[in-house]
C-alpha cells in the first residue's frame, strides 16, 4: 500500500487495518482496535496537548500578567513544570475524608475528566478526522458537559465538607442556569448549517465562518460555556477567597490532579468548540487537499481563543453570585432567544429578498446588538435616576 | 446469544438494579445516585433501540436537569428527614403485594399476545431521515403540532406555577436573597 | 435480535417497582423519584413499539418527546413543593402532610 502523504490519517488508518486483518483478526474485531486506539491517541493527544503545553503557557501568561516570573526551573523556560507536578500530585498521599460517601468521592473525579474528554470525541479536527460524526453532536455535547456539571455536584457533597457543600450549591445554581442561553446559542449554528452533526457544520461554514453571520450567538455561546465550564471571572463554584477551594477542598493527590485536569480541559473544550462551531474548525485554504494543514488551522484557532479566555481570565474580578445570576436571566437568556429568532427570519428572509445571506445576517446581528445596548442604556439610566433621587437605595441593593 | 442481546441484558440488568435500589435504599442522596444510573441505563436501551436522538435527549433532561433538580432537594430537606428513621410507611407490605401483582398480570397478559416474538425488520432510513421526520412531525399540522404546543403551554405553566409556589413567603427576613 | 417481549418484561419490572416506590415510600422525594422511574418505563415501552411495530410511523418518538416535557415539569412542579411545605411545615414526609385531613 502506497502511503499517502496528502491524507496521512486515512492512510495510517487503512495500513493498520491492512496489518491486523493480515494476523487472521476478524473484521469486526479489527475496527474495534481501531476505535479504540483511535479513542486512545485521541485522549492521549488531548492530554499531552492541554496538559503539558497549555498548562505552561498559560501560568506563563498568568505570571506576565502578574508581574513575575513563573515556572522556570524544570526544563527549558520551565515547560516540563506540569510533568514534574502530576509526578508529584501522583506521589501525594490520597486522602479520603472521615464522612465521606466514599463511592461518590471515587467516582466524581473520573466523571469530571470523561465530561471534559467526552466532548472532543464529536469535534473534527480536520477533514475526515473526527472520532464520530454524530447527527445529533451539538446536543451530544450539551449531554456531555451536563455530566460535568453532575460530577462537580458529586464531589461537592460526597466530600462531608460545608465548602464543598457550599460550591456544589453553587454550581447547580450557576451551570444549570447558564446551560439555558448556552442550549439556545448553540441553535444558531444548528439553524444555519441545517444540521446538528458537528462535521456538517463545519462543512457548511465554507461560505463564510459563522462568527460572521451570527456574532451575537458566538459571544453568547463563547459567555456562557466558559460560566458552564467554572473559569474565572464565573469561578463561584471554587472561589478560594470565599469558599476555601468549594468542590474540591477534600481532595488530594491524583484525584485533585484529575479534578485540575479535567477544569483544564473543560477550558481547552471550549476554546475547540468555538473554533469548530463559529470560525470555521479545520476550514481554510489548502485543508482540503492536505488534511495535516487543517488540524494546524484548528491548532491555530483553539490556542486563540484559548489565549483569549486566559487573558479574560487572568484580568478580570470574580463576579458576585446575585449579578451572575441576574446577568444570565435578565440579559442572556433573553438575548438568546432573541439572537433565534433574529436568524430566523433573516435566513428566510435573504432568498426571499434575494440578497446576500451573509450581509443580512450581520444586519440583522448589528441591529440586534444595537438595540440590546439601547436597553442595557435605558437600564442603567434608570438606575442612576433612582440612586440620584434616593442615594440610601444603593445600601439596599439597588444596583445590579 | 448474540452481542446484542448480550449488551441489552447487561443494560438491562443494570437499569433494573439501579431501579430497585432506588426504591430501597435507605439513604435518599444514595437513591438519587442511583436514580441516575437507572435513568443512565434507559439511555443505552433507546440507543440499542436506534433512537440516538432521544437517547441524548434523555441524558440532557433526565441527568442533567431532573436528577441534578432532585439531588438538590435532598440536600435541601436532609435536615429533617434523618436517614436512620423508617423509610417506608407502615402499609408497605401492601404496596409491595400490589406492585408484585401487577407485574405478574402484566407478564401473563404479554405472554398471551403471540406477535411480541418477532425481531424487527432494519430500518429503513437514515438516522438523519428520522430525526428530519421527528421534527417535522411535532410542528405538522396534521401530525402532533397541538400536543407540542400543548407540551410548551405545560412547561411554561409549570415554570411559572414553580416559581410562584417556591418563592419564599412574603415578609419574610431573607430579602436580599430575593430579586 | 431481541424479541420485543424482553423489553417490554423489562419496562413492566421497572413500572413496578416504580408503582412499589410511590406507594410504600414515606418521603416525598422518593416518591417523586419513583414517578420518574414509571415514566421510564413508559418511555422504553413507547420506544420499543416504535422500532418493532411502526419504525416508519415517528409517532413512538414524538410521544416519548411529550412524555419528557411532561416528567419536566412533573419533576420542577413538585419539588417546588416538596421545598414549599418543607419550609412552612418542616418535614417532606408524605403521610405527616395531612392538613387536609379531618
Amino acid at each position: 500500500m502506497d502511503f499517502n502523504f496528502q491524507d496521512p490519517f486515512t492512510s495510517i488508518g487503512e495500513l493498520l487495518r491492512g496489518l491486523l486483518l493480515g494476523w487472521g483478526l476478524a473484521p469486526g474485531l479489527v475496527s474495534l482496535i481501531l476505535m479504540l486506539l483511535g479513542a486512545l491517541v485521541l485522549a492521549g493527544f488531548a492530554m499531552t496537548l492541554a496538559g503539558v503545553f497549555l498548562t505552561w503557557l498559560d501560568r506563563k501568561l498568568a505570571a506576565r500578567i502578574q508581574d513575575r516570573l513563573g515556572p522556570n526551573r524544570v526544563g527549558p523556560f520551565g515547560i516540563f513544570q506540569p510533568i514534574a507536578d502530576a509526578i508529584k500530585l501522583i506521589t501525594k498521599e490520597d486522602i479520603i475524608p472521615e464522612g465521606a460517601e466514599r463511592a461518590i468521592f471515587k467516582l466524581a473525579p473520573m466523571l469530571a475528566v470523561m465530561s471534559a474528554v467526552g466532548i472532543w470525541a464529536v469535534v473534527p479536527f480536520a477533514p475526515r478526522l473526527i472520532g464520530t460524526d454524530l447527527n445529533v453532536g451539538v446536543l451530544y455535547i450539551v449531554a456531555v458537559g451536563a455530566i460535568g456539571t453532575l460530577s462537580i455536584m458529586m464531589g461537592g457533597m460526597a466530600s462531608n465538607n460545608k465548602y464543598a457543600m457550599l460550591g456544589a450549591f453553587r454550581t447547580v445554581a450557576q451551570m444549570v442556569a447558564y446551560e439555558i442561553p448556552m442550549v439556545i446559542a448553540l441553535l444558531v449554528p444548528t439553524m444555519l448549517a441545517g444540521t446538528m452533526g458537528v462535521g456538517g457544520i463545519v462543512e457548511a461554514q465554507r461560505g463564510g465562518w459563522f462568527i460572521v453571520l451570527a456574532p451575537v450567538a458566538t459571544l453568547l455561546f463563547f459567555v456562557s460555556a466558559m460560566a458552564e465550564a467554572g473559569r474565572a471571572p464565573f469561578d463561584l463554584l471554587e472561589a478560594e477567597s470565599e469558599i476555601v477551594a468549594g468542590y474540591n477542598v477534600e481532595y488530594s493527590g491524583m484525584k485533585f490532579g484529575m479534578f485540575y485536569v479535567a477544569e483544564f480541559l473543560h477550558g481547552v473544550t471550549i476554546a475547540a468548540l468555538t473554533a469548530t462551531l463559529f470560525l470555521g474548525g479545520w476550514l481554510g485554504p489548502g485543508a482540503q487537499q492536505f488534511p495535516l494543514l487543517g488540524l494546524v488551522y484548528f491548532a491555530i484557532k483553539t490556542a486563540f481563543v484559548y489565549l483569549v479566555i486566559s487573558l479574560i481570565r487572568f484580568s478580570m474580578p470574580r463576579i458576585r453570585i446575585d449579578h451572575l445570576l441576574a446577568f444570565n436571566w435578565k440579559l442572556l437568556t433573553p438575548l438568546a432567544l432573541a439572537a433565534v429568532i433574529v436568524t430566523a427570519i433573516a435566513d428566510k428572509l435573504a432568498p426571499a429578498l434575494g440578497w446576500n445571506r451573509a450581509v443580512v445576517h450581520l444586519t440583522a446581528n448589528i441591529l440586534l446588538a444595537w438595540a440590546t445596548f439601547e436597553a442595557l442604556r435605558a437600564y442603567a439610566r434608570g438606575i442612576r435616576q433612582r440612586v440620584e433621587v434616593q442615594p440610601a437605595a444603593v445600601e439596599t441593593g439597588g444596583a445590579d | 446469544m448474540t452481542l446484542v442481546q448480550i449488551l441489552f441484558l447487561l443494560f438491562g440488568l443494570v437499569t433494573l438494579l439501579a431501579s430497585l435500589m432506588v426504591v430501597t435504599s435507605p439513604k435518599l442522596v444514595h437513591a438519587a445516585f442511583w436514580l441516575i444510573l437507572a435513568l443512565a441505563g434507559v439511555a443505552a436501551l433507546f440507543i440499542l433501540l436506534e433512537a440516538t436522538f432521544l437517547a441524548v435527549v434523555q441524558v440532557v433532561v433526565y441527568i442533567g436537569a431532573i436528577a441534578i433538580l432532585i439531588i438538590f432537594a435532598v440536600m435541601l430537606t436532609r435536615r429533617v428527614m434523618h436517614d436512620t428513621g423508617p423509610q417506608v410507611n407502615r402499609s408497605w407490605w401492601v404496596a409491595l403485594l400490589v406492585s408484585l401483582v401487577l407485574f405478574g398480570g402484566l407478564v401473563l397478559m404479554l405472554a398471551q399476545v403471540p406477535a411480541l416474538a418477532g425481531t424487527p425488520a432494519p430500518l429503513m432510513v437514515d438516522q438523519e431521515t428520522l430525526l428530519e421526520d421527528l421534527g417535522r412531525a411535532l410542528v405538522d399540522a396534521d401530525r402532533y403540532v397541538l400536543p407540542f404546543e400543548l407540551a410548551s403551554v405545560l412547561l411554561m405553566a409549570s415554570m411559572i406555577g414553580a416559581i410562584f409556589v417556591a418563592r419564599p413567603p412574603s415578609g419574610s427576613e431573607e430579602r436580599s436573597g430575593e430579586r | 435480535m431481541i424479541p420485543l417481549s424482553w423489553y417490554l418484561i423489562l419496562a413492566a419490572a421497572i413500572f413496578c417497582i416504580g408503582v412499589y416506590g410511590v406507594l410504600a415510600r414515606r418521603n416525598a422525594v422518593a416518591i417523586l423519584m419513583s414517578i420518574e422511574l414509571m415514566l421510564n418505563a413508559v418511555n422504553i415501552n413507547l420506544v420499543a413499539f416504535w422500532r418493532y411495530m411502526s419504525p416508519g410511523v415517528i409517532s413512538g418518538q414524538a410521544f416519548a418527546v411529550m412524555v419528557f416535557a411532561v416528567a419536566a415539569s412533573e419533576a420542577a412542579v413538585g419539588l417546588a413543593l416538596i421545598i414549599s411545605i418543607y419550609r412552612r411545615r418542616f418535614t417532606v414526609a408524605a403521610e405527616e402532610i395531612d392538613m387536609l385531613k379531618w
